[in-house]
């Protein structure tokens, strides 16, 4: 059943209702709704977890990776500098092989200190070995967690997930979610099953020294598995969509691409919004589609090469930027388009919370049919 | 936001697609703030800010002059303004139809604090149409309980009335 409620509020619901047995985080905006809420509910007895109060988002992510070595199903939350802080339990976590599910309410990173939405963060830990997901709007944001636990505790992957959602954008807007109830979750996401785990009448170690002879094979081991990952989400999807009716079966998903000749692609929120002017550009007469990526990490190069063979002309639509080189998501889109005769053009947009409204969609549109691109989209050169 | 999300709550009771978001960053009582909420009879995608409005509520006169509120309204468009003075200095454009409401005085007799976003809520929904009285009190029983929610209720109400003679 639709009911109206913050994003955050959805997130920390659907959280609860995937039964985790440890919680850790630490507060910062625009994520602290949501540990708020299941630190409340922890309390209230609603949720049989063990929250571990902490001093950093380090020993926020440190607690969850000993918890879930442990055996245990475990989440946190974070953005922004909290997630640059866990950075090195990111990498730890990822190569102990621990499915911990962690909620990105994706911020911008200082300096300038900036509360405000964009994706540089969890961009930022790309190369980590997190699988990554963005959603477009509340309901996407609930159900990927969902999914997420489903695909980071298959045996065939065993890695950690960001489901990541734009902090405010999403975090702090009221809007219809229909919530699966408990029974619903539960039949949907069995128990965790942990494939090792630290047992004393057993005991093994993780995350131990690798020397040059076994290092690469560690690696190459993480890789493999965050290429099954693409079977195993498309799979989860799948199941999702029989139980739940919401197809999630895609690593991405085209809007309005059939007969396109300009496609945009984009990942969250800012998808709806490009959606709508989509529907205006279409209604003008314009040939123009949206392919919304779902899953950044693994990257679906060639879903997206495959939505794309009949375009010509491509605009990417980065919340990030790295720095020298240009958008995350629009040079891995024109690797994944090498070879081909598509123009692609990147387009750094609605950096630190900046508005994007409609106008701004078609004007990008506008620009990449003029060949204008690999740009700031939007800067107030007035005060440059 | 209260208000901008007690409104797209009864709405929403209403039948209607909602959405309600803050002006993001500022959100304290005392500061200058913004909240959007849009109502559509299809699933609501667009995530900017509202920048041409069909109705505005002003909690807090004084701000007609340091901000412009009325900014991007059309003709037909409607205005709420919680003020004392039914004949506040402000430059309303051609076409807006403005109702006046001393919110801030059935907030402090109804409540007993000038905390106005109920009583605004019934202002809003007697002059627009867009939600019942009845989604209304619905609204604010879900948020409130026992005698604070009788208390916003009957605020909400007098507020409803009030403009509704005027309407």
């Amino acid at each position: 059943m639709l009911e109206i409620m913050e994003g955050s509020h959805a997130v920390a619901e659907i959280v609860k209702r995937c039964r985790p047995q440890v919680i850790s985080a630490y507060p910062i905006t625009p994520q602290t709704h949501i540990v708020e809420d299941l630190a409340q509910m922890v309390a209230n007895c609603e949720l049989d977890a063990e929250y571990i109060t902490v001093e950093s988002e380090f020993s926020a992510l440190s607690a969850c990776l000993g918890a879930s070595a442990a055996g245990s199903r475990v989440y946190s939350a974070t953005t922004s500098q909290g997630l640059i802080l866990m950075a090195e339990v990111c990498f730890n976590a990822a190569g102990m092989r621990q499915p911990i599910v962690m909620t990105i309410a994706n911020r911008s990173l200082g300096a300038p200190l900036s509360i405000w939405n964009d994706q540089q963060d969890s961009i930022a830990l790309r190369d980590s070995g997190w699988l990554q997901f963005y959603a477009e709007d509340n309901q996407e944001t609930a159900d990927l967690h969902m999914i997420a636990y489903k695909v980071c505790e298959d045996h065939d992957i065993l890695l950690p997930a960001f489901v990541c959602f734009d902090g405010f954008i999403l975090t702090h807007t009221y809007e219809p979610v229909d919530l699966p109830s408990q029974e619903e979750v539960d039949a949907y996401l069995p128990a965790f099953t942990p494939y090792h785990r630290l047992d004393a009448a057993m005991p093994l170690s993780m995350g131990m020294y690798a020397t040059p002879e076994y290092y690469m094979e560690f690696r190459y081991e993480i890789d493999r598995a965050m290429h099954r990952a693409r079977d195993a989400f498309i799979k989860a999807g799948r199941e999702f969509n029989e139980q739940f009716g919401r197809d999630y079966s895609s690593l991405v998903e085209g809007y309005r691409l059939d007969d396109a000749d300009v496609a945009l692609i984009a990942m969250g929120s800012i998808c709806g919004t490009a959606k709508d002017a989509v529907d205006e550009m279409r209604d003008a007469g314009r040939k123009v589609g949206l392919l919304k990526i779902r899953t950044y990490r693994p990257f679906p190069g060639p879903e997206i090469a495959d939505a794309l063979k009949d375009v010509s002309t491509v605009a990417v639509l980065d919340k990030n930027i790295s720095l020298g080189n240009g958008g995350a998501v629009g040079t891995e889109v024109k690797a994944a388009l090498y070879g081909s005769d598509i123009a692609v053009y990147d387009y750094i947009i609605a950096l630190g919370g900046r508005d994007v409204r409609k106008r701004d969609i078609t004007a990008v549109v506008d620009l990449a049919e003029k060949g204008e691109g690999d740009m700031f989209y939007g800067l107030r050169t007035e005060v440059l | 936001m209260t208000a901008a999300e007690l409104i797209a709550f009864a709405a929403f009771e209403g039948g209607v697609y909602a959405q309600a978001f803050p002006a993001f960053g500022v959100e304290r009582r005392g500061a200058p703030v913004q909240a959007f909420v849009r109502f559509s009879d299809k699933k609501i995608r667009l995530r900017s800010q509202v920048y041409e409005p069909d109705y505005i509520i002003v909690q807090d006169s004084t701000l007609i002059g340091d901000v412009d509120v009325f900014r991007g309204m059309k003709p037909g468009s409607i205005a709420i303004i919680n003020t004392e003075k039914p004949d506040f200095d402000g430059r309303v454009p051609e076409g807006v139809k403005v109702y006046v409401v001393d919110a801030t005085t059935i907030a402090l007799e109804e409540l007993g604090v000038p905390i106005t976003n109920t009583t605004l809520m019934g202002a809003f929904a007697a002059a627009t149409g867009e939600i019942k009285l009845e989604s209304l009190e619905h609204a604010l029983r879900n948020r409130f309980s026992g005698s604070m929610a009788d208390k916003n209720v009957s605020a909400a109400e007098r507020a409803y009335s009030l403009i509704g003679g005027a309407a």
